[in-house]
């Protein structure tokens, strides 16, 4: 008991935990408060949202600015239908196909030799660098000349080729230890048989994770300047184009878009908090 | 001599590549999209960087003229150049020391706790154009929460054009940015910290360590430091690609191109004026920058 007691209070002092616990609750509190102020726009009627000083609480919470919503985008000539069956259709498809071709790739840049593999790594490892959307213009001209510009094929090829989620696929691999695939090896399974039945069954958190980044870069990114068609365009573009421009009567239309795009990232994240941490503790570069 | 060896070498490597075909084929996927949607972006940018490539002719190579011109003759880029490098060297390291610090304390907190903590803190990088409440809480009018509440108190006569005022527009979009800077590298960190051997600490402590800041500078940073590097990348990837905040805040082009980064720079010659030759030069000034950056970091998080 006493040994306990002393690990748990090892190197800190009550003043020094208060001070941790008090700088917490304040950016907490900057952290959460946009998106909490976000939700309660949402609900606030019209004549809550121009109140001088602004409130922090509903007085009369409404659903009016979700049903405007759903209003102002079935007013469209596309259908609403239309817009959430692009986006579902768009994320599964990159993010199960990524998944599997980042794995698939991942798999012999962590286990095996082949000539090539150090120069190819060296270069994926330089391109993490440009996940950022620095090469978003000279991007755009490829996929303008290969004509993949107003197809389903722009939203979902280039995020195929993830180097953020190659990488962590790879540096999860590296801890599966080598006899295990040995032994499948001696067995004479190919080496697509030892991706299938040994290496995924054991990364399911990396993959998991990967999913959950893949799809929250497909569902923020959406479709803009890519698509210009409108019945090609994401749910989350449609529902931000049709809130958007700041005018007064749709500001709590563009509240409740807002609480409605951030509602899959985030719950999706809570769904996979241990995975994910899991996945980012071998996320680590060694040099 | 060499003459007979060097095919000897060809022929062992093709052989041993032909041994491990089962591995281009598995990667080989994978690949083609990397190679098209980035590597022969960037290339493509460096080469048309020399051209006046517009979309529609066939380019004509110009040789620098495009780079002396961005260099000597705009000052929009130069201003750009500025701006970004304030908000990257500001954003950048704050960031990095913010997703470290938060890490840190919150992985000293209970298991339930800190399971909610992290997801207030890494919310915001993942809600997408949610930060355009930021909008809302700026408004230049009483009914923006900050000038609302400013006024309250009695601080404030008159509301501040936050997003406006040239005064203000560059720190505004920095806390935005801040606000979205707890990404990827925040959670590397936060699960670094549950990978570090804590029994280390009871070591450490019998050998005078004796509070949490020699701890964390004496035995934990050295094992981070895997995840420092991979946060590093991550932290310069984020702060230096800053556009899309700045534009939705503050419009483009922003009041006196106080808020103007590279990254609208790009965007104003690549998708306005179609000026893409001159619009590629300016991505590989942005491209080489990073990659002097990261060269940079690297070598003080190896070599200290």
């Amino acid at each position: 008991m006493k040994l306990f007691h002393l690990k748990k209070q090892l190197n800190r002092s009550h003043f020094g935990n208060f001070s941790v616990f008090f700088m917490l609750v304040v950016v907490g509190i900057f952290m959460g408060l946009p998106l909490y102020y976000t939700v309660i726009q949402s609900f606030k009627p019209i004549e809550e949202r121009f109140i001088f000083p602004p409130r922090f609480y509903v007085t009369n919470p409404t659903g009016s600015n979700y049903t405007q919503l759903f209003q102002l985008v079935s007013d469209l000539t596309v259908p609403f239908s239309r817009y959430l069956f692009n986006s579902v259709f768009v994320s599964i498809a990159s993010t199960g196909v990524g998944v599997l071709i980042g794995a698939m790739a991942a798999y012999p840049f962590a286990k095996k030799k082949f000539p090539g593999k150090n120069g190819l790594w060296k270069l994926v490892m330089l391109t993490l660098l440009f996940s950022g959307g620095v090469t978003a213009l000279p991007a755009y001209i490829v996929k303008a000349k290969l004509g993949l510009i107003n197809t389903y094929w722009v939203l979902i090829l280039p995020s195929l080729a993830s180097t953020l989620h190659m990488f962590l696929l790879r540096q999860f691999m590296l801890q599966i230890p080598d006899s295990l695939l040995d032994a499948a090896k001696i067995d004479g399974a190919t080496d697509m048989r030892i991706f299938l039945s040994i290496v995924l069954p054991n990364v399911k958190p990396a993959w998991m994770t990967v999913m959950v980044l893949s799809f929250t870069h497909v569902w923020n990114t959406g479709s803009v300047g890519v698509i210009f068609k409108e019945e090609l365009k994401l749910l989350p573009t449609a529902l931000s184009q049709i809130s958007g421009g700041g005018v007064i009567s749709r500001s709590g239309a563009a509240s409740a878009a807002g609480v409605l795009l951030m509602i899959p990232p985030i719950l999706s994240f809570i769904l996979t908090q241990s995975k994910m941490l899991q996945t980012m503790a071998h996320s680590g570069i060694k040099d | 001599m060499p003459r007979t060896k060097k095919p000897d070498r060809l022929k062992t490597s093709l052989r041993r590549a032909y041994a491990e075909r089962s591995s281009y084929v598995m990667i080989a996927p994978f690949m083609i999209a990397f190679f098209v949607f980035t590597v022969i972006p960037v290339v493509a940018a460096i080469v048309l960087s020399f051209t006046d490539f517009n979309m529609l002719q066939t380019p004509n190579f110009v040789g620098f003229e495009n780079y002396k011109t961005l260099f000597l003759n705009d000052d929009v880029f130069i201003i750009a150049v500025k701006n970004t490098l304030i908000i990257a060297l500001i954003t950048g390291p704050l960031g990095y020391i913010a997703c470290f610090i938060f890490a840190w304390f919150i992985n000293e907190l209970p298991t339930k706790i800190r399971a909610v903590m992290t997801v207030i803190f890494y919310a915001p990088s993942i809600s997408g154009g949610v930060y355009t409440i930021w909008t809302y809480i700026l408004s230049g009018d009483r009914y923006g929460v900050v000038n609302g509440i400013l006024m309250k108190l009695g601080l404030l006569d008159s509301p501040i054009l936050f997003l406006n005022d040239t005064q203000y527009m560059l720190t505004c979009c920095i806390i935005v940015q801040l606000w979205l800077s707890l990404g990827t590298s925040f959670l590397s960190f936060l699960a670094g910290f549950k990978t570090v051997d804590t029994t280390l600490y009871e070591a450490g402590a019998i050998d005078g360590i004796n509070n949490r800041f020699q701890e964390i500078w004496f035995m934990t940073l050295p094992q981070m430091k895997p995840q420092l590097l991979f946060g590093a990348v991550m932290q310069i990837s984020s702060s230096f690609a800053c556009g899309a905040v700045m534009q939705s805040l503050c419009g483009m082009p922003s009041t006196d191109y106080a808020t103007h980064t590279i990254i609208n720079h790009i965007s104003d010659y690549g998708g306005e004026r179609y000026e893409l030759g001159y619009a590629c030069a300016i991505s590989t000034v942005l491209l080489m920058a990073m990659l002097l950056v990261n060269k940079v970091i690297n070598k003080v998080l190896v070599e200290d």
